[in-house]
């Protein structure tokens, strides 16, 4: 039985408005004696169904530019030529700054990944993708949430963290999340003492929502306000850009590198749903996969030594089809790519059941098919980065079977 | 007992009132201050209910308006909420010329599509007609080249700038309430997001010719309108979706894309599980093959091309459809979708989430969805069956939404009786609350329900809002502070019933007194002053205000 937290308690029970008020300095103690030998999982999903076989390419395979006559990546040491990683793949020109961990076995890449019983609506996959029960709608909380929850761990204001503007649907649930735009806007004025009537007014509030909300809410508050964790700077010359996920993935470091007990991340980043004018080595795919591959560039950099204790994963709700569209795009499919990195991946690899785009090994005849069930791999970095044994209380009715990168 | 409260709401004096007042100002011809309708409609029949005057009209104007108004309060207490119900459903006979009057300034609003293009250029294209390379380095190089060659106000941002601002002036002083709650439901439920491509020019004259003239009207009228709008056909591909096979002269071989057909039957009609396969999704596809866009960056109106269309015979849901339709192809698809009892369906339970709870019961949906397919789609007798039903009445479905930011920061300005002119600060804080209207990026839309609208970053905004906004420093949206004069109890207790509409819990009074500095003595001996500032800030952020 994992601990259970006042906030927890009070989230699950809805408990008396009275003990909200008492502040959380208590957890707050725990997370600081625990944070610098905490494990972090970081999740990137990209929202619209990201190209998986534009992101890592198939160009070993001989059915890949038949399928993709204008999309195709040209093969490693073309002119433009994607990058190469074994046999069979490579990955995206645009993607070259992930090449030295890549090299230094950080990253591991999972082809064909998917769930079952496809769905190609993104609302119903991504649904799936984060609660954890592909095909069943009802199921009300996330699987990280239920992973959070059944973890040891830190209590901090920050444990959990979505760093976009609303709580992604894989978090909701019993354990308490902060979701922010950044860390930045995090505030509010008049320093600790403005928001103390604030606090009080929220631990009254009889909409329990509100109530459990406005708790997490002014404790993370005190602790962003104490720690200055906005104006962290980068270390190790990482240098991160402009790009919406780069702040962001930023803010996650500072997260991680001020020791407040991040044990879990969320972002995301949409502009994936590619059906006119994908592009090659130039467009808007490459334009989405450069500002991603720089953002984690610089977020590994920037952790330095963390990096060790760092597990990301990158994920979306599901590939594009095999062939290109008239539109010189994709339309939605099935199974697409998954990266993962961080310390304890053994790396290098490109693993998952690709099973190839010869018309007979395509799923209904147009999708890649799926090889790898996307739970396995969520599971085997939450169980390294959460310390759990038990998958089903995360993925019901799943079992995750062998090790995928592990 | 409840005769009597019947009685109440229905305001026969007031009513009466009414009628005498639309005789005199019929005559008199000042519409900006005509203050009630010209013909008094029949008021709703409403079902009894054991709350006061008061709480129904807070009630109907937290769901049916961006929040009660001291105007408008004092509009439904008058006429009752039957009555006013009514009148919203017959906007035509609203006068709203002040709000008309103070769009007037907003010379994009009443442009085509192609107007927009030519006169709100892209940057670069402005720069190179004029010869000016853009060769800086950096963004911030690039701008200040820009700086001096392109008037900042003629480019498309300012097409949304606009929008933005008129959506938000329109919300909180319309008079026709309903109207502009119910613009932002259709409008978010046949979501484009001006962020993608074209759109951004599209996305104006879409609201005012798609959206807009059918909102009581017929589904199909609606849907129809949306279909052959040039936003939607651009928003989700439709624009470049031709049979196999077809090729054109500049752009190659090009081919079916299901995007619009998939998104028409999951999130237009008939919803996720309203009983389509993949196989339908084709099939509807092919049937709007042809259905594009003349020129989408210079022109950008509707255009069949009959060569790109696909004559073959088609089959969605179960149904055939002949070879050689054409373009009534489309057409007869739409004719299936809009009266299929799964788009009834579908769309009552919507409406239910936004108008009643954000879990409706399925009784409720049911009979609404009864009436939508007995009349045909009609969706002023949709919105009646809702607003009749007891479940709109009931007790857990007062207070039980938390308001998106839109309707929070909107009934903020209104609870005081401000205004706000829509400019950046406004826009900023709705995007910080995670609502940067007209810019939606899935086509689902914002979400109806509470969930992912409560969560700590978003409090914090909302809180700074409510505190900016009380001590104006929200540049172009203003309200009135209150009277501070009277006993500090009084003050709060004044002022909370005025914004909250219901007295404040014991704790709550005692907290507000204290941070407001109620009990603070002066050297002399004198109670301190409350800030009424403060004391509004308080209240706005607070956590009964989340709630409509």
């Amino acid at each position: 039985m994992s601990p259970f937290s006042r906030r927890q308690f009070l989230r699950s029970t809805g408990a008396l408005a009275a003990l909200g008020a008492v502040p959380g300095f208590l957890g707050r103690a725990l997370a600081a004696s625990t944070a610098s030998t905490g494990k972090t999982l970081v999740l990137v999903f990209l929202r619209g169904g990201a190209d998986g076989l534009s992101i890592v390419p198939p160009v070993g395979d001989p059915a890949y530019r038949d399928a993709r006559p204008t999309l195709a990546l040209a093969p490693p040491g073309k002119d433009g030529g994607a990058l190469r990683l074994d046999d069979v793949f490579a990955l995206h020109p645009a993607l070259a700054p992930l090449l030295p961990l890549w090299s230094d076995g950080t990253l591991g890449i999972v082809h064909a990944a998917g769930l079952p019983g496809a769905t190609r609506s993104h609302f119903d996959a991504q649904d799936f993708c984060e609660s954890g029960t592909p095909g069943t709608k009802s199921t009300a909380d996330g699987w990280l949430n239920r992973a959070v929850r059944r973890a040891p761990g830190p209590e901090g204001a920050f444990r959990v963290v979505a760093v976009q503007p609303t709580l992604p649907r894989m978090l909701v649930g019993g354990a308490p999340a902060v979701a922010m735009s950044s860390l930045g806007q995090f505030r509010l004025p008049g320093g600790p003492g403005g928001s103390a009537a604030f606090d009080a007014l929220y631990a009254q509030a009889v909409d329990t929502a509100l109530r459990t909300t406005g708790l997490e809410t002014f404790e993370a508050l005190r602790e962003a306000g104490s720690a200055k964790l906005a104006q962290l700077p980068a270390a190790n010359g990482a240098e991160y850009g402009g790009a919406p996920i780069a702040r962001r993935l930023q803010d996650v470091a500072r997260l991680i590198r001020s020791g407040v007990g991040l044990q879990v991340a969320v972002t995301d980043m949409g502009g994936w749903d590619t059906h006119v004018n994908e592009g090659s080595e130039k467009g808007q795919l490459a334009a989405r996969l450069t500002e991603l591959g720089s953002a984690l560039a610089a977020f590994a950099r920037d952790l330095g030594a963390r990096w060790a204790d760092t597990r990301v994963v990158v994920m979306t709700e599901f590939g594009r089809t095999a062939r290109e569209n008239g539109n010189r795009g994709t339309d939605h499919g099935t199974a697409s790519v998954m990266l993962v990195l961080g310390g304890g991946v053994r790396g290098r690899r490109v693993v998952g059941g690709y099973r190839g785009l010869g018309r007979s090994a395509l799923f209904e005849e147009r999708d890649l098919a799926i090889g790898t069930d996307v739970r396995s791999v969520l599971w085997e970095a939450t169980r390294a980065q959460l310390d759990l044994r038990d998958a089903s209380a995360v993925f019901p009715a799943f079992s995750p079977g062998a090790p995928v990168l592990g | 007992m409840f005769e009597d409260l019947d009685l109440m709401r229905l305001a026969l004096p007031a009513l009466l009132a009414l009628l005498g007042c639309a005789t005199a100002s019929s005559g008199g011809g000042a519409p900006a201050e005509v203050s009630t309708p010209s013909r008094p409609p029949d008021a709703l029949p409403l079902p009894p209910v054991r709350w006061s005057t008061e709480e129904q009209a807070v009630h109907v104007l937290d769901r049916l308006a961006y929040g009660p108004s001291p105007d408008d309060l004092r509009r439904v207490e008058e006429v009752g909420p039957g009555a006013w119900i009514a009148w919203q459903l017959r906007p035509a006979d609203i006068d709203d010329s002040a709000v008309e009057k103070r769009l007037a300034d907003f010379a994009s609003l009443g442009m085509s599509t192609q107007e927009l293009i030519a006169s709100y250029p892209r940057a670069k294209k402005v720069a190179q007609a004029k010869g000016v390379i853009l060769d800086g380095k950096s963004p911030e190089a690039v701008r200040a080249q820009l700086a001096g060659v392109v008037n900042p106000f003629q480019l498309p941002r300012q097409v949304g700038a606009e929008l933005v601002a008129a959506r938000l002036i329109r919300a909180s002083a319309s008079r026709r309430q309903l109207q502009e709650v119910l613009v932002d439901f259709w409008f978010n439920h046949f979501n484009v997001s001006a962020d993608k491509g074209a759109v951004r020019w599209m996305v104006s004259p879409y609201e005012r010719e798609a959206i807009r003239p059918h909102l009581f009207g017929s589904f199909r009228e609606l849907l129809g309108a949306v279909a052959h709008h040039p936003a939607m056909l651009f928003y989700l591909d439709n624009w470049a979706s031709t049979r196999e096979g077809f090729s054109a002269p500049k752009r190659g071989r090009l081919g079916l894309n299901e995007n619009y057909a998939r998104e028409l039957l999951e999130l237009h009609t008939l919803g996720v599980d309203g009983g389509y396969t993949q196989q339908d999704v084709r099939e509807v596809a092919r049937c709007f093959t042809g259905w594009g866009i003349r020129k989408p960056n210079e022109d950008g109106s509707f255009e069949f091309h009959p060569g790109a269309h696909d004559r073959g015979s088609k089959r969605v849901l179960g149904v055939g459809i002949p070879a050689g339709g054409g373009m009534e192809d489309g057409e007869r698809v739409l004719d299936l979708l809009a009266t299929h009892p799964s788009t009834a369906r579908f769309i009552s339970r919507k409406l239910a989430q936004r108008f009643v709870m954000d879990t409706p019961p399925p009784e409720l949906v049911e009979r609404v969805a009864q009436v939508f397919l007995r009349t045909n789609g009609d969706l002023t007798a949709t919105y009646r069956a809702l607003f009749e039903s007891p479940e709109f009445w009931s007790d857990s479905a007062r207070a039980s939404k938390v308001k998106t930011p839109l309707e929070f920061t909107v009934s903020a300005v209104r609870a005081l009786g401000g205004s706000t002119a829509g400019d950046v600060p406004m826009v900023q804080a709705l995007n910080r609350m995670g609502q940067p209207l007209y810019r939606a990026q899935p086509p689902t839309g914002w979400p109806e329900v509470a969930q992912p609208w409560v969560n700590p970053g978003a409090l914090v905004a909302r809180i700074d809002f409510g505190l900016k906004l009380a001590s104006g420093r929200l540049t172009g949206t203003e309200v009135p502070l209150p009277a501070v004069d009277g006993a500090p109890e009084e003050v709060v207790d004044r002022t909370a019933r005025a914004i909250l509409h219901r007295p404040l819990g014991e704790t709550t009074r005692t907290t507000v007194l204290a941070a407001v500095g109620a009990s603070e003595v002066m050297p002399d001996g004198e109670r301190r002053a409350i800030d009424p500032a403060r004391l509004v800030g308080l209240l706005l952020g607070a956590p009964e205000f989340q709630n409509q």
